[in-house]
């Protein structure tokens, strides 16, 4: 007789380790499946993870989790061919507790993570490949492995099983992503010894940064690549959307190999020896891509439910609140036993009043606007260099005469009017 | 029936790094694993109760976290696991860690009578190979080195018959239960386990035993103390140089290679079969 527990977890990431942790601490039966060799094995994210969310779980976590470097500065560059107009914030209130964010490994930060759920009582097995939820009577009883005797049976199966989860299409939660709801991120690990890499981005002890970079980072395409600090590593990347991708016939290696070149970028990454490469889809619909959540036995979580903030490069931490939330829901459920899509609904209740889909919803028209109007990748950033030189360069004219100049020249080539139209739908697509 | 299997957990050989200043693993460049010869080890136990029933035990002696590697050896379908764990066993040689095996191996034994042992060839981090014969020695049992087959296993009768690599071929006999054997890689194919196994695996917590749970022990055999092994020097094989580029168009290359060729044509002579 196949096993019945409480829950069963498909994914071992943030969003599905957060909801086993917390399931485990509430005294639940929790079966978490991960297919990768280990927890993290298969996960790719830029390296950023936000300190909120995660202390929401693991009180503190800061004290024993595998952390990189606190970040204490953010920066971000607007990058033409030859030049970068930048700006940031360094500030040493976030060197210190209760933080802001960190950078991460995930290959070690997922296994210490799921390590904890597995200690609140989660049972985990690595290598099993989810093939399909079994259904009984119009709702979710369990899980199919590729395993022999592969089946396992719960009250409750959550899936967080990812980007494309296969396993929620399969339920028709979900259609099949456009091009234009996802992005393709490519990304290595450099090794560099720690005091180039202070050195080099002006840091003292465990103090880390991170570089977003548009413009000319993605040829111009609606994307962005970052460069962030580890203790002995820095991450590099860069994304743009699928759709751009085949637009522009890009391929994803030579973005990344262009942009490790890129004068403004190079001399960060000399001498460097690349460590992993790694690639991964990452979900950009926003708002609109948000599929039904939640249904008789069942929960999606995560990337799965495509909660991504593309603009603040947040994911893992709308991950991990998911996660909890299900939990939570379930837990609820549980005392009820009442296993149905009207009960489990209180975790898309939760999930709408939070930050997550307010955030979403915020920013649910900037992706499509910037995709459709790319001048603002592909005409602003390279004007907006030019302007930077033009009023920096000491060549005896007046600054009040450089600055009409330079407005005449971004008037002129794109009309005022156009500009003001391009202005304004910028403001709209993000207010 | 009961067959214990010895197992190791070793640091994935694939690819680690050895550090080139010190001639050390570097074993954090690579993750620890269950010894690839012992999980086959583990299958053919698995192989034999399946068919003639009985329990399975796997033992193995390291730090805390080799657990990992009894728990990987329930996933292929070990009933349970014993750990030997304490200071005073590390720095074991070979010898050490056979007298060390074989008091456990006593122990369980007495819990449960042993009626085979079954090891890797050899561990993939030592190539050594001695451990499973040393405990063999010490048990007093027939040592069948280079297993390649189980062709019959009799529990009424007790014995078995194996069949063992050879050079030229193999070798078939038989022997008297209890017996060890280690074996190659080509006697099974590791299972793609079931999910069953992998949750009992999951939930599965070893017996771990320190030096004072073990019986009749003289301390001085064991770990660093018990072991007349010093490695004297450690060293990888030199690294190739690297070899000449020749450039220019096609025709000159040509002639460029010919040149190397018949300077070194002597490399290149066949040697006649008799001559």
């Amino acid at each position: 007789m196949p096993e019945k527990f409480d829950v069963i977890v498909v994914g071992a990431g943030p969003a599905g380790t957060s909801c086993a942790y917390s399931c485990a601490k509430s005294g639940l039966k929790v079966l978490l499946i991960e297919r990768g060799e280990y927890p993290g094995s298969k996960n790719v994210m830029g390296g950023v993870l936000y300190r909120k969310q995660m202390e929401e779980i693991i009180p503190e976590f800061w004290k024993e989790a595998p952390l990189e470097r606190p970040v204490v500065e953010q920066r971000f560059w607007m990058m033409d061919k030859e030049s970068v107009v930048q700006f940031g914030y360094k500030g040493l209130e976030w060197a210190v507790e209760p933080y802001n964010n960190f950078t991460v490994l995930r290959a070690q930060f997922d296994q210490w993570f799921a390590q904890k759920a597995v200690e609140a009582g989660a049972l985990l097995i690595n290598e099993t490949v989810v093939t399909e939820c079994i259904v009984e009577n119009g709702k979710v009883v369990g899980v199919r492995t590729d395993r022999p005797d592969g089946e396992a049976f719960a009250d409750v199966v959550v899936l967080a099983d990812g980007v494309n989860s296969l396993l929620s299409k399969q339920l028709g939660f979900h259609r099949e992503f456009r091009p234009d709801e996802v992005a393709l991120t490519v990304m290595e690990v450099i090794n560099l010894p720690k005091e180039k890499i202070n050195d080099r981005f002006n840091l003292e002890g465990n103090h880390g940064t991170t570089i977003e970079i548009f413009g000319d980072s993605t040829q111009g395409n609606l994307g962005t690549a970052f460069l962030y600090t580890n203790k002995d590593s820095l991450n590099i990347g860069v994304g743009t959307t699928l759709s751009s991708m085949i637009k522009a016939k890009l391929k994803p290696y030579e973005l990344l190999d262009y942009l490790k070149k890129h004068p403004m970028v190079r001399p960060y990454i000399e001498g460097g020896e690349s460590a992993e490469y790694l690639a991964h889809l990452i979900p950009e619909g926003g708002y609109h891509s948000v599929p039904r959540v939640a249904g008789n036995g069942v929960l999606v979580v995560g990337d799965a439910a495509q909660l991504v903030n593309a603009i603040h490069r947040e994911g893992s931490n709308m991950a991990m609140a998911s996660g909890k939330m299900a939990a939570e829901a379930i837990f609820e459920a549980k005392k009820e036993g009442n296993f149905s899509e009207s009960s489990l609904n209180r975790y898309k209740e939760a999930l709408y009043g939070s930050f997550i889909i307010k955030d979403l919803e915020k920013y649910k028209d900037a992706a499509h606007t910037f995709e459709k109007y790319p001048q603002y990748f592909k005409d602003y950033v390279p004007m907006m260099n030019q302007a930077m030189s033009k009023f920096f360069t000491v060549d005896g004219t007046p600054k009040r005469e450089k600055q009409k100049e330079i407005m005449r020249s971004v008037t002129a080539e794109k009309g005022t009017f156009k500009v003001m139209q391009d202005i304004y739908r910028a403001w709209k697509a993000v207010k | 029936m009961h067959i214990v299997v010895c197992v190791k957990q070793v640091p994935d050989t694939k690819i680690i790094k050895i550090n080139p200043k010190t001639n050390t693993l570097d074993r954090r460049s690579a993750p620890a694993i269950l010894n690839p010869y012992d999980a086959h080890a583990v299958q053919e136990a698995v192989k034999i109760r399946n068919k003639s029933g009985g329990t399975i035990s796997v033992l193995s002696m390291g730090p805390p976290q080799a657990v990992a590697v009894i728990k990987k050896s329930v996933e292929i379908g070990a009933d349970q696991g014993y750990l030997i764990s304490d200071r005073a066993f590390a720095g074991a040689d070979t010898l050490a860690t056979s007298y060390a095996l074989s008091k456990a191996l006593e122990k369980i034994s007495k819990e449960n009578p042993i009626d085979l042992v079954i090891c890797g060839k050899h561990a993939i981090d030592g190539d050594t190979g001695q451990v499973g014969p040393g405990i063999a020695r010490r048990l007093d049992i027939p040592p069948i080195t280079n297993v390649i087959e189980v062709s019959e296993f009799n529990k009424e009768e007790k014995y078995v018959h194996i069949k063992r690599k050879q050079i030229n071929g193999y070798e078939v006999i038989q022997s008297q239960l209890p017996c060890l054997l280690t074996v190659e890689k080509e006697i099974n194919d590791i299972e793609y386990a079931p999910l069953p196994n992998m949750i009992n695996a999951a939930r599965y917590e070893p017996v771990v035993w320190s030096v004072n749970d073990l019986e009749d022990v003289d301390k001085t055999q064991l770990g660093l103390k018990g072991s007349p092994t010093i490695v004297g020097k450690m060293f990888s094989p030199p690294k190739l140089e690297g070899g000449k580029r020749i450039e220019g168009d096609a025709d000159s290359q040509v002639e460029q290679l010919m040149e190397v060729l018949m300077e070194r044509k002597d490399l290149f002579k066949i040697k006649a079969a008799n001559s």
